[in-house]
């Protein structure tokens, strides 16, 4: 139904052209690096990079292929999104049939009430039905021990993994006066500004890192790599202001918002993995830890675009 | 196919810290919480190996019903012990001793059963595993520890949660000269155990 427009065709190509690029420097880079530290930092590098075109070439496909192929890649990456974070999240024999009901009914419902679409229903559902449920079935099994601890687990990897995943593809359903067929934009406006975020800190961070952010949570976060990766991500933003409905200034202020909740969700997700005694939430993805490592950035600004455009753009 | 289809469901990654995945006749023992704990050792290892390893299983279980009947002897090659009275000609070790003889590797559980409590450890070690060592030296016995399998699919469940597994392959244990067999299986539990540490490091 969408089929290829001009901005997607754009920001394909572009992609490409960097993607191409960063291959080419990792190919140079890793027939130089002479010593055993430039070696393993340019093989992570070059893990990345693979990681980062095979991703790409999925969320295109998604995209071109239309909202419902989105929409169940999306129910795809929340369900092993999901499965990282209750992995990693010690929950107790007791919890059994909620996990079961949090995979396998909470997640295709969300993403049924995203594709419909309802947005007074997927917008409460996890918050208020889901919450409720996961804290009386988790009563039935008669165990008390750690219950509000395991209750609050179970509630918030559906919340970071479904609720706040599933407003990426709901931003395909939005109605946007002059803008109709085109929402796909939006979905690679926010995937984009979040995701070049992250590169471009990761960037900033290795040419000038100095003073450290969150030593504690986040070691490697540096405000260099903070600033510089926010500034050029709202530029990028900007500039990409005529796929989205805003003006320049507004596309500015919304890839703003995207890096700062990106940064915040980052943030977020090191304090749970530090608390979970780990690094990286899986090894699904060559390079980038788990998926949930990946999609950090999104879990957190994808709502927050998701009613901004809603409450200013939609009548 | 039903290996690859393991590996999806369970997540499991195998993690030989202790050894490599060799073609040499081996004892796999490891921790038991779930009925997925033997295919999910046996789906973990390389294809080669895979082809020449049985896990051994309890019949009253997996000869219950044809679709478990048909995965334990067409596709596991299981070999299948009874649990209930030992009797001369329903000895279990009798299945086991054949197997290796036939130059296959083995999984077994020497807890006999699976575990149930998130908090209490591992059962006491049932005596075959020494009988199979003392009898059979040339075999090498690896230790296994399995995580979050009890988690996955627990005891008295018939419902998967679709959480990541992992499969550790600890260093090769021996029996000592003059090691008695209370002392060799503490030491074995001991080896499954230790590797539930080495995973987290």
């Amino acid at each position: 139904m969408m089929g290829i427009s001009v901005g997607i065709a754009a920001v394909g190509g572009g992609i490409l052209v960097i993607l191409l690029i960063a291959s080419i420097i990792g190919a140079i880079l890793a027939r130089t690096a002479r010593s055993e530290r430039g070696r393993a930092t340019v093989a992570n590098l070059n893990a990345r990079v693979r990681a980062w075109w095979l991703m790409c070439i999925v969320v295109f496909a998604a995209v071109i292929a239309g909202p419902t192929t989105t929409t169940i890649l999306f129910a795809l990456l929340s369900f092993l999104a999901l499965r990282e974070f209750i992995t990693l999240t010690p929950t107790r024999r007791s919890d059994h049939h909620t996990l079961f009901w949090a995979f396998f009914v909470v997640v295709p419902l969300q993403y049924w009430f995203v594709a419909m679409p309802w947005f007074g229903m997927l917008s409460i559902f996890i918050p208020v039905w889901v919450f409720l449920f996961v804290s009386i079935r988790g009563t039935l099994s008669g165990d008390h021990r750690d219950y509000l601890e395991r209750t609050a687990k179970i509630q918030w990897g559906l919340m970071i993994c479904v609720y706040c995943v599933s407003h990426i593809p709901a931003l395909l359903s939005l109605e946007i006066p002059g803008y109709a067929g085109r929402n796909a934009e939006l979905v690679l406006f926010l995937v984009a500004v979040a995701q070049l975020s992250d590169v471009f800190q990761y960037v900033w961070g290795k040419l000038l890192g100095r003073r450290k952010i969150a030593p504690h949570l986040s070691p490697n976060k540096t405000w260099e790599g903070f600033i510089g990766g926010v500034a050029t991500a709202t530029g990028v933003g900007a500039a990409l202001w005529w796929m989205t409905p805003f003006t320049p200034t507004v596309a500015a202020g919304m890839a703003l918002g995207i890096t700062l909740m990106g940064f915040a969700g980052g943030i977020v997700m090191s304090a749970i993995k530090r608390d979970a005694g780990v690094k990286d939430f899986g090894a699904t993805i060559a390079g980038h830890g788990g998926i949930l490592d990946r999609i950090d950035s999104l879990c957190f600004s994808a709502p927050v675009l998701f009613h901004l455009v809603r409450f200013y753009y939609t009548p | 196919m039903i290996a690859s289809l393991i590996r999806l469901v369970t997540g499991a990654q195998a993690r030989w810290i202790g050894c490599i995945p060799e073609a040499r006749q081996r004892i796999y023992f490891a921790n038991h919480a779930s009925n997925l704990d033997g295919p999910t050792i046996w789906a973990s290892l390389p294809d080669a190996l895979r082809a020449r390893t049985r896990p051994i299983a309890a019949r009253d279980y997996w000869d219950a019903g044809p679709l478990r009947r048909r995965l334990a002897k067409d596709v596991f090659h299981a070999v299948l012990i009874s649990r209930a009275k030992i009797t001369a000609e329903n000895n279990p070790m009798r299945d086991m001793e054949a197997a290796l003889a036939e130059g296959a590797s083995l999984i077994l559980f020497p807890e006999g059963t699976r575990t149930v409590d998130d908090d209490a450890g591992m059962n006491p070690f049932k005596p075959g595993l020494w009988h199979l060592a003392k009898r059979h030296p040339e075999v090498q016995l690896v230790p296994v520890h399995l995580e979050n399998l009890n988690r996955i699919l627990p005891k008295g469940e018939i419902l998967l949660v679709p959480l990541l597994a992992a499969v550790t392959f600890g260093e090769p244990i021996a029996l000592g000269e003059a090691e008695d067999k209370q002392a060799f299986l503490e030491r074995a539990r001991a080896a499954v155990a230790a590797l539930s540490a080495a995973a987290d490091a």
